[in-house]
């Protein structure tokens, strides 16, 4: 049983959007112009009017969608599944055949949108035909069901019984076909909101959510204050002409189309596809000789160069040569503290005073004097984020002046030059003999290999051949 | 006092009203709050010139899409909520329905941990940025870290911990830039972030008027905002150090179900169940692309980028993936393969694959042979040379 057949609210809502727009397909299709030609079926030896094949579905979703086979079968399998298209042969098995099986529409009073959710009283009329009908139809959940049902309306069971009899007398009297159509439509609409327990649920929503109407957050003057306090704050705000905007993404994905692995493929293979790891193993944190793409990267941005360990050590080097090393020290501080423990606040804060606010310091920063000035007022009261004015201008100095001076450098132009463009990985002659995937030791290995030596003396490699592979 | 029609006077409501200015009353406020809002929109139509559709028409297209399941995860035994990677490209965590929670190294298809919570749906999973601990929750309210033990013996949920504590289910959760902070978003309608250590709650988020249902830290430079999405249709942008709600975007029909950055931080993309997906310009602060298509009715649960940002896969309550061209605005593909709604997605920390998990209890690894943009290559390696 689903969680939330109980509440109308959010969830409803929310199934609301797919049905409504399947509805509107179902509408389509039954378009007398636009839609889809009907003719009889034959059911043995019965015909059953205004039916169509499994076949007409999917080519009319092909023309009206303009969509492969493939996905008009899909589309066409979902209708089915939720209960607007059901099949008149095998009516138990709510699937769309691309073949000349019949199928029809449901009728809207069935549909899943309009009676939902079901009510016990229904089902409890429904089980009761199908068992005074014929005495073993009720499959095994079915019995199950039509138990608990009978102990829980026991107090309207007479009328159950009666409505069951009453309308099992109507049926007879109907013409065959109309009698096949009807228990059809209505098997369907059961068989989707009572299904099988373990089978297939489509109504299956997850978690209840909730909505503005049934909102949990109070809709009080404090609420309409902060929104017309953020809007005002949003008006005042600089934004940026679209054409400059969108001329960035262009840029960008220009920019980085070498480096998507799926745009551009990757060397010396993806290892996905090749089961090799190479291309992991030489783009490692502490590989000898980076590729050229990663030393290329590092001239996209300062972020770039920055966010590889490698980039940021050879920067490092860079700076010592220049003698403004202290600058990247005073960031990589900054944030450490800013996303480290809360415990060590305190202790980070005197710290970076110490090595690199305090007059005399021994890597004096060279912030600018209202910046420093706030900075120390603020270390009286550490938090956080008493370090970010300072660690941003320090950021911004070295992206303006020294990153640019870098890339530059024969330092960079050395980096560039032997790095190593790796060969492409012919796809083997014999592809379906499978290379072993090698296991790679954990994250959670490494670094209590380096905590236990106490420096890191190029902790593994990820990929390194270590074949016992754990399994739990 | 004039109350709006739909807003029901209990006690709690009459001392809300008691807080009001002379001259102000609740309907007061809320029209003012819309005129307000109409005039933001006014001047956001200003500065729009031009059409992501029409600058991107000098892009090059893209060639047949061609991707492959390279891997199946089996071994959930009911439907998975939640996936993440790791920073080492290859493992995973997933979360399901029945309360388990496993690691996996995707590479291999081995389970490397699995863990019990004492709850079910669990609807977020994190892995830290060392790869040495997890975090998870669900219907339990709580966001719970798990330091990954390599100890085969040890029973992992010995070392649980318990960080963040919301009144209603928690519906994402991810790491900061180090494992000592945790941001999360919950049903009870706010985001906040916290510190792992001592469970201490850092800063709380709120400004959403219902459930909040996904999150996603921006990339920037000066790394301080976050992304919010949820049930009230609302996106909203935060700052991670005064906890105000920097920017807002209110564009979509229906309840957004994931949020993502653009690789440069100057946007995001988000899935809804109005079966869009929208991309959203920061600086522009607009909309300024939808992704959808008539055949496509179900809501949209997961997205993400690919490395070049070129390409957003998203993952759908139809069951399939679909593909789009984030600069022209058109479907590059459409992925089967799963039996039930798609419900994660993301794209490998190198892009070299993306992994969707699914309602099928399933996870699948995917993978691109031959490079879209293969028009662009003039063949082989000499691009490189």
């Amino acid at each position: 049983m689903t969680i939330n057949t109980l509440t109308k609210g959010g969830a409803q809502r929310e199934q609301m959007y797919c049905l409504r727009k399947m509805e509107r397909v179902i509408v389509a299709m039954q378009d007398p112009d636009m839609g889809m030609k009907m003719r009889n079926q034959r059911l043995l030896i019965t015909v059953i009017p205004h039916a169509m094949t499994g076949n007409d579905v999917i080519e009319w979703l092909i023309q009206k969608y303009n969509i492969t086979e493939e996905e008009a079968r899909h589309l066409g399998g979902l209708l089915v599944q939720y209960g607007y298209i059901y099949p008149l042969r095998e009516p138990r098995s709510l699937l769309l055949r691309s073949d000349d099986s019949p199928y029809r529409f449901q009728t809207p009073y069935f549909w899943t949108s309009s009676r939902w959710p079901a009510t016990e009283l229904d089902y409890a009329i429904y089980l009761a035909k199908k068992n005074i009908r014929k005495q073993g139809e009720l499959v095994d959940y079915e019995k199950e069901n039509y138990s608990i049902l009978h102990k829980r309306i026991n107090h309207t069971w007479d009328f159950v019984v009666m409505q069951a009899r009453e309308q099992l007398r109507a049926s007879k009297q109907r013409r065959k076909a109309d009698r096949i159509v009807l228990e059809c439509q209505e098997q369907a609409y059961w068989l989707i909101n009572k299904p099988c327990p373990g089978a297939f649920d489509v109504l299956d929503l997850g978690p209840e959510r909730c909505n503005v109407l049934s909102s949990r957050v109070a809709l009080n003057a404090d609420h309409y204050r902060r929104e017309i306090e953020h809007s005002r704050r949003a008006l005042g705000r600089n934004r940026v002409k679209s054409s400059i905007c969108l001329e960035s993404f262009m840029k960008y994905s220009e920019q980085y189309l070498h480096h998507d692995p799926i745009m551009s493929g990757c060397l010396p293979s993806n290892p996905w596809i090749s089961d090799d790891t190479s291309h992991w193993t030489i783009n490692t944190d502490m590989v000898g000789i980076p590729t050229r793409l990663r030393v290329e990267r590092w001239s996209f941005s300062f972020m770039e160069l920055l966010n590889d360990s490698m980039g940021r050590r050879e920067f490092m080097i860079y700076l010592e040569k220049e003698f403004s090393a202290e600058n990247l020290c005073f960031w990589v501080a900054c944030e450490d503290l800013r996303h480290g423990e809360s415990s060590k606040i305190i202790l980070k804060v005197e710290e970076v005073y110490k090595n690199f606010l305090a007059p005399g310091a021994a890597r004096w920063v060279n912030i600018d004097s209202k910046t420093m000035e706030r900075t120390l007022e603020g270390i009286k009261r550490p938090h956080r984020f008493i370090m970010d004015d300072a660690q941003m201008h320090i950021y911004f100095l070295m992206k303006k002046d020294s990153y640019p001076r870098y890339l530059k450098s024969e330092l960079y132009k050395n980096m560039l030059a032997k790095a190593i463009v790796p060969q492409e990985t012919k796809k083997s002659v014999f592809p379906f003999m499978r290379r072993q995937r090698h296991s790679s030791p954990s994250p959670a290995m490494v670094t209590q290999a380096t905590e236990d030596d106490g420096k890191a003396k190029g902790a593994g490699p990820t990929g390194t051949s270590s074949t016992t592979n754990s399994q739990i | 006092m004039n109350s709006p029609p739909h807003f029901i006077c209990t006690p709690f409501s009459l001392m809300a009203c008691q807080g009001l200015a002379s001259g102000e009353t609740l309907k007061s406020l809320k029209a003012e709050s819309e005129t307000l809002r109409k005039k933001l929109e006014e001047e956001r139509k200003k500065l729009h010139d031009v059409e992501l559709e029409k600058v991107a028409e000098k892009a090059e297209a893209l060639g047949e899409l061609n991707m492959k399941t390279r891997r199946t995860l089996k071994g959930h035994g009911n439907k998975v909520l939640c996936m993440d990677w790791c920073k080492d490209k290859r493992r995973i965590v997933s979360s399901s329905q029945d309360g388990k929670v496993i690691v996996w190294d995707a590479f291999t298809t081995n389970k490397e941990h699995a863990v019990t919570m004492p709850t079910t749906w669990v609807m977020a999973c994190a892995y830290a940025p060392s790869g040495c601990a997890i975090a998870c929750g669900g219907l339990d309210n709580k966001c719970s870290v798990y330091p990954l033990s390599l100890d085969k013996d040890e029973n992992l949920a010995a070392k649980k911990k318990s960080v963040a504590m919301h009144t209603n289910y928690l519906s994402g959760c991810t790491f900061t830039n180090s494992d000592m902070q945790i941001l999360t978003s919950s049903g009870d309608g706010t985001s906040a972030l916290w510190d792992v250590e001592s469970g201490q709650l850092l800063q709380s988020f709120h400004g959403h008027s219902a459930d909040v249902l996904t999150l996603d830290l921006a990339p920037s430079e000066t790394g301080n905002t976050f992304v919010s999405g949820g049930s009230d249709k609302k996106a909203n942008v935060w700052d991670l150090r005064s906890g105000q709600n920097v920017q807002s975007f209110d564009t979509h029909d229906s309840d957004i179900n994931c949020v993502k950055y653009y690789p440069s931080g100057d946007a995001f993309a988000s899935a809804s169940d109005d079966s869009t997906c929208r991309l959203f310009d920061l600086r522009a602060d607009r909309e300024v692309s939808i992704y959808s298509k008539d055949s496509i009715m179900f809501g949209a649960a997961s997205v993400d980028f690919s490395l070049s940002g070129r390409l957003l896969f998203a993952g759908y309550n139809d069951y399939t993936i679909n593909v789009w061209d984030v600069l022209k605005g058109t479907r590059v593909a459409i992925l089967f393969g799963h039996e039930n709604r798609v419900s994660s997605l993301r794209v490998s920390p190198d892009g070299t694959a993306f992994c969707s998990g699914s309602w099928d209890n399933t996870l699948r690894v995917r993978q691109e042979g031959r490079g879209v943009g293969r028009e662009l290559k003039q063949g082989g390696t000499t691009l490189y040379g």
